[in-house]
């Protein structure tokens, strides 16, 4: 079940990293798509916008927590968790909206 | 009661790194959802004021906006060229990474600090007269503003301290210090003595045998290493705050957009 | 002895004697060991409890008579709030899982302790620290809001609420480091052979509750910050003169709030499926059914806390939709009591304490659990609501399930703690009493309710004086039996007789091991080869 790893070397071999030069990539396409954020947010196109916005920011961390946080490289369990956080906050945000949406409006399930 | 019994120490400091990482990560996801909280709150009130919030960041500068975001973008690049340098043992490389993801952190909050001392110069902070004369909408904006890049603001302070914290570890001289506290005496009592063992099973030397009148045992040893080697101890600290450092970075990714760029 | 010995053992010196470094109390309030802290946390608690329970008697006490008895409206408002705080943040959020969890999670999956001993200890130092701060909030004029800390009152009361909510976020730190050990460790840490399947239910209880902490807490985190920040720093985000909605303050809370409350009996229902097949001896009914309902319950419940906000002016479409999924709660919940009963059947029953708590839990439980679906129906609980009847139902599931639940895990669990058996006479007499005066107290509780008495009010109108009467002698019962069975407790604990290594029969690892356990619970890591509950079938003569 658990793996003991005293000898540092057989820590070293364990993690393996992967480089210097991926992270520098990842950075370069990190840099990139912030200049592209706050170049359409220069250009009006309304509603779009903060989709847009939201878009870009989501493909991003998605860079962040894969690369530089390792989860692509991680057991399984690791994005297991994530999805759990993941579905739980949208259920937050879901059921959120159920109320704040449709307050002025009659029930509109069984109105 | 078996023969081994140094396995029995050994056993009291098991380190279980894949679980130390696992354990990071729950950490980081009841910090997601902390801020989650704000976000709910965000994507609410944005939803009830559309207008008023286009208007209010209008009153924020989007460049300031963008600079932190690459300093804090590049202060992830540093940590983790750190941890890759630590692991090719490479500890100078590793230590000045460090320190520069430090200093871009530094520079991300001394920014911060002009640009709500800007603010709060103009009159605009939660409770001012001026702010109060704005739309609700618009006070709902900056008080949003005002909490979610504060909490985020602290949040990056407590990353530099710990960043800091693992820097000192790593800048330590190389040396291992293994401290052994046999936590039940008894188990040693005229069963056991000490002694270097080789790894064939050879016995290079005996140190002392441990009878009934011994009351305590405390055994320090250090080994004093090459500079390549590093405690792997030491790996997964960094790592661990790397990941908390990563994460006070994704969380200004999502900052960013839903307060400098909805103009 | 257990018929099958798969765990080695010696007897050395047990947790209990291990004097550390620096003896004495050191040993106790600095130790790592698992065991300690759960002992800890259980001293703690039930000091806390303590002065919760004499907080509802004197609140019943006031009931007694009609205009002010023994207080004054603003102190009875302060006495509810008080009582409480106490009874969810220091008391029954922790409870279970921080005290027989912290003692029993490793050594039933077979580890010698939890997955970062150190942070446990820091979780309870942060206990500590968050009590004290309560206290302190309780000297420098304690809230009087409610536990819910409802915005606008909240933040306009004169009294000190912002230490009060700060208690309650260090609390819910301290819930947060406990959680995400608990869930490292039962990833990390089972012993070989411990499979998914074989673990214990109460650890599937523990890790379903480990993940409602983790994910549910944080929430209530930021809100309550955002009490003290409207209270210090005038940012209004929930003040409606500042824009803000106070609804939403709600929602934040409930989205913490309603999870908190299958947090709360999750750990319960894992003692009442560990209690019931040791006493029947018999294999558990349906053990993939209890297990993956536990973590049905913790997501179920993720889903429902709009039901707490029927009145509030939240939409109608949410309403309906919270209101449907919280019908569903009650699938999982049922199917865990059915296979509880299906095990007793044609089970060889022997009836002690710890099997009357588990079937008190089953009864109460039940009746919190259809009262908590009426609450449920909309048109219901608009007349209901903020009654008297709420106050009943949520007594009935955490005080007669959980807290119930938990007494049954503490005669269960003594001799193994300790190493000495209870007093069974006066515990027997305690049971009687609690379960007669809880259902006298609540049950009158929940008819006035529906009949329209209100919470929260210090007097009441003349219909429902012979009411109170009644719940108000049910208090003294219950509370009587509360103090008989903690006295008998602490009796048995430093005079009771000696205890065997398993007195009760039990087939999961806690009962292979000698009572106290040692320091390190398991000589060496046992190697796990069996479901947990294979009970030698009995012979019966026909
Ligand atoms: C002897 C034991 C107990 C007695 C006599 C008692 C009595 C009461 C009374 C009279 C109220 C106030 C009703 C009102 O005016 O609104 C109350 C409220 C409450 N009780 Fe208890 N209770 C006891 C045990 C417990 C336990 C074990 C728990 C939880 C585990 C608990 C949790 C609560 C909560 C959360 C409230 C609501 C406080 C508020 O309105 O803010 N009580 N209790
Ligand atoms: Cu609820």
């Amino acid at each position: 079940m658990q793996h003991e790893h005293h000898d540092p070397a057989a820590h070293e071999q364990a993690l393996h990293g992967l480089g210097y030069g991926i992270y520098i990539l990842i950075w370069i396409g990190l840099v990139v798509l912030t200049g592209v954020t706050v170049a359409i947010a220069g250009v009006d196109v309304r509603q779009l916008a903060v989709l847009v916005a939201m878009l870009v920011a989501s493909v991003k961390s998605t860079l962040v927590m894969a690369y530089f946080m390792h989860l692509k490289y991680e057991p399984p369990v690791f994005r297991w968790m994530f999805l759990v956080l993941l579905v739980t906050f949208a259920i937050f945000m879901i059921l959120l909206f159920s109320d704040v949406l449709f307050r002025s409006s009659p029930n509109v399930l069984f109105g | 009661m078996s023969q081994h019994t140094e396995s029995v120490v050994a056993h009291k400091h098991p380190s279980d790194f894949v679980g130390a990482k696992i354990g990071m990560w729950l950490f980081l996801f009841t910090e997601v959802l902390l801020f989650g909280g704000l976000f709910l709150l965000y994507a609410v009130y944005r939803a009830k004021y559309p207008v008023d919030f286009h208007l209010a960041a209008t009153e924020l500068d989007t460049f300031i906006g963008t600079v932190n975001t690459l300093l804090l973008l590049t202060s992830s690049l540093t940590v983790v060229l750190s941890i890759e340098a630590l692991q090719r043992g490479n500890r100078k490389l590793s230590i000045g990474m460090l320190a520069t993801t430090i200093l871009f952190g530094l520079g991300f909050m001394v920014n911060k600090y002009f640009e709500w001392g800007h603010k709060i110069e103009h009159g605009l902070y939660p409770g001012s007269e001026k702010l109060l004369s704005h739309s609700q909408g618009e006070i709902t904006f900056f008080q949003l503003y005002y909490a979610m890049t504060g909490l985020h603001g602290l949040h990056v302070l407590v990353g530099m301290a710990v960043l800091g914290g693992v820097l000192y570890f790593i800048a330590r001289k190389p040396v291992n210090k293994e401290h052994m506290n046999p936590t039940i005496l008894r188990r040693f009592q005229g069963a056991a003595r000490l002694a270097v063992i080789s790894d064939n099973g050879n016995e290079l030397g005996t140190v002392a045998r441990i009878d009934e009148d011994v009351r305590n045992i405390d055994i320090r040893i250090s080994y004093e290493h090459g500079e390549k080697r590093f405690d792997p101890r030491n790996l997964i600290k960094l790592e661990n705050s790397a990941l908390y450092w990563h994460l006070v970075d994704v969380i200004w990714i999502f900052l960013f957009p839903l307060f400098y760029l909805i103009t | 002895m257990a018929s099958h010995a798969i765990v080695e053992t010696t007897h050395e010196e047990n947790y209990l004697q291990y004097k550390g470094r620096h003896g004495g109390l050191w040993s106790w309030i600095f130790s790592t060991d698992h065991k300690r802290i759960g002992i800890l946390y259980m001293i703690g608690m039930f000091a806390f409890f303590v002065v919760a329970i004499t907080l509802g008697l004197l609140m019943r006490l006031e009931q007694l008579t009609m205009g002010p008895t023994i207080m004054q409206p603003s102190t009875y408002n302060k006495v509810f709030t008080l009582h409480g705080v106490i009874m969810i943040f220091l008391f029954i959020v922790p409870g279970i899982t921080a005290t027989f969890g912290n003692f029993f999670l490793p050594i039933q999956i077979g580890a010698k302790d939890v997955a970062f001993p150190r942070l446990n200890l820091f979780s309870w130092w942060l206990y500590v620290i968050g009590a004290v701060t309560a206290l302190v909030a309780v000297f420098t004029g304690m809230a009087d809001t409610g536990w819910t800390f409802y915005v606008p009152y909240s933040v306009r009361t004169g009294t000190n609420v912002t230490l009060a909510v700060l208690a309650a976020f260090i609390l819910g730190f301290s819930s947060i480091l406990t959680g995400l050990n608990f869930v490292t460790t039962v990833h990390r840490m089972r012993a070989p052979g411990m499979g998914w399947f074989r673990m214990p239910l109460f650890v599937w209880g523990l890790y379903a509750t480990a993940w409602i902490q983790v994910l549910a807490t944080p929430v209530v985190g930021i809100t309550l910050l955002l009490i003290i920040l409207e209270r210090t720093l005038g940012i209004g985000i929930f003040d409606p003169a500042l824009g803000g909605d106070p609804i939403l303050y709600q929602h934040l809370f409930w989205i913490y709030s309603h999870p908190a409350v299958y947090l709360m009996v999750l750990p319960g229902m894992g003692v009442v499926s560990e209690i019931i097949p040791t006493f029947a001896r018999r294999n558990i009914f349906g053990y993939k059914a209890i297990a993956y309902s536990s973590v049905g319950i913790a997501l179920v419940g993720t889903l429902v806390w709009g039901h707490h906000m029927y009145t509030s002016g939240q939409s109608y479409t949410a309403a309906v939709v919270f209101s449907f999924l919280t019908f569903l709660v009650a699938i999982p919940t049922a199917i865990k009591v059915f296979n509880w009963v299906a095990t007793l059947y044609k089970g060889s029953i022997r009836v002690e304490l710890p099997l009357l708590y588990a079937m008190a839990f089953i009864f109460h439980f039940s009746i919190g659990g259809f009262t908590g679906l009426m609450n449920a129906a909309i048109s219901v609980d608009v007349h209901i609501h903020d009654t008297y009847f709420v106050v009943g139902h949520f007594h009935y599931t955490m005080f007669g399930g959980t807290v119930f639940a938990m007494f049954g895990a503490l005669y269960y669990w003594l001799p193994k703690m300790f190493g000495r058996m209870y007093g069974q006479k006066i515990g027997i007499t305690a049971f009687v009493l609690q379960v007669i005066g809880f259902n006298m107290l609540y049950f009158t509780m929940m008819v006035m309710g529906y009949m329209g008495m209100p919470r929260r009010y210090y007097d009441h109108l003349p219909q429902f004086h012979d009411g109170h009467i009644i719940a108000t002698v049910g208090s003294w019962f219950l509370v009587a039996g509360l103090f008989l069975m903690i006295g008998n407790l602490v009796w048995s604990v430093f005079k009771g007789a000696k205890a065997e290594d398993n007195p009760w029969g039990g087939t999961t690892l806690e009962w292979q091991i000698p009572s106290p356990p040692p320091l390190e619970n398991f000589d060496k890591i046992p190697q796990v080869e069996r479901g947990p509950y294979e009970h030698t079938p009995v012979e019966v003569s026909k």
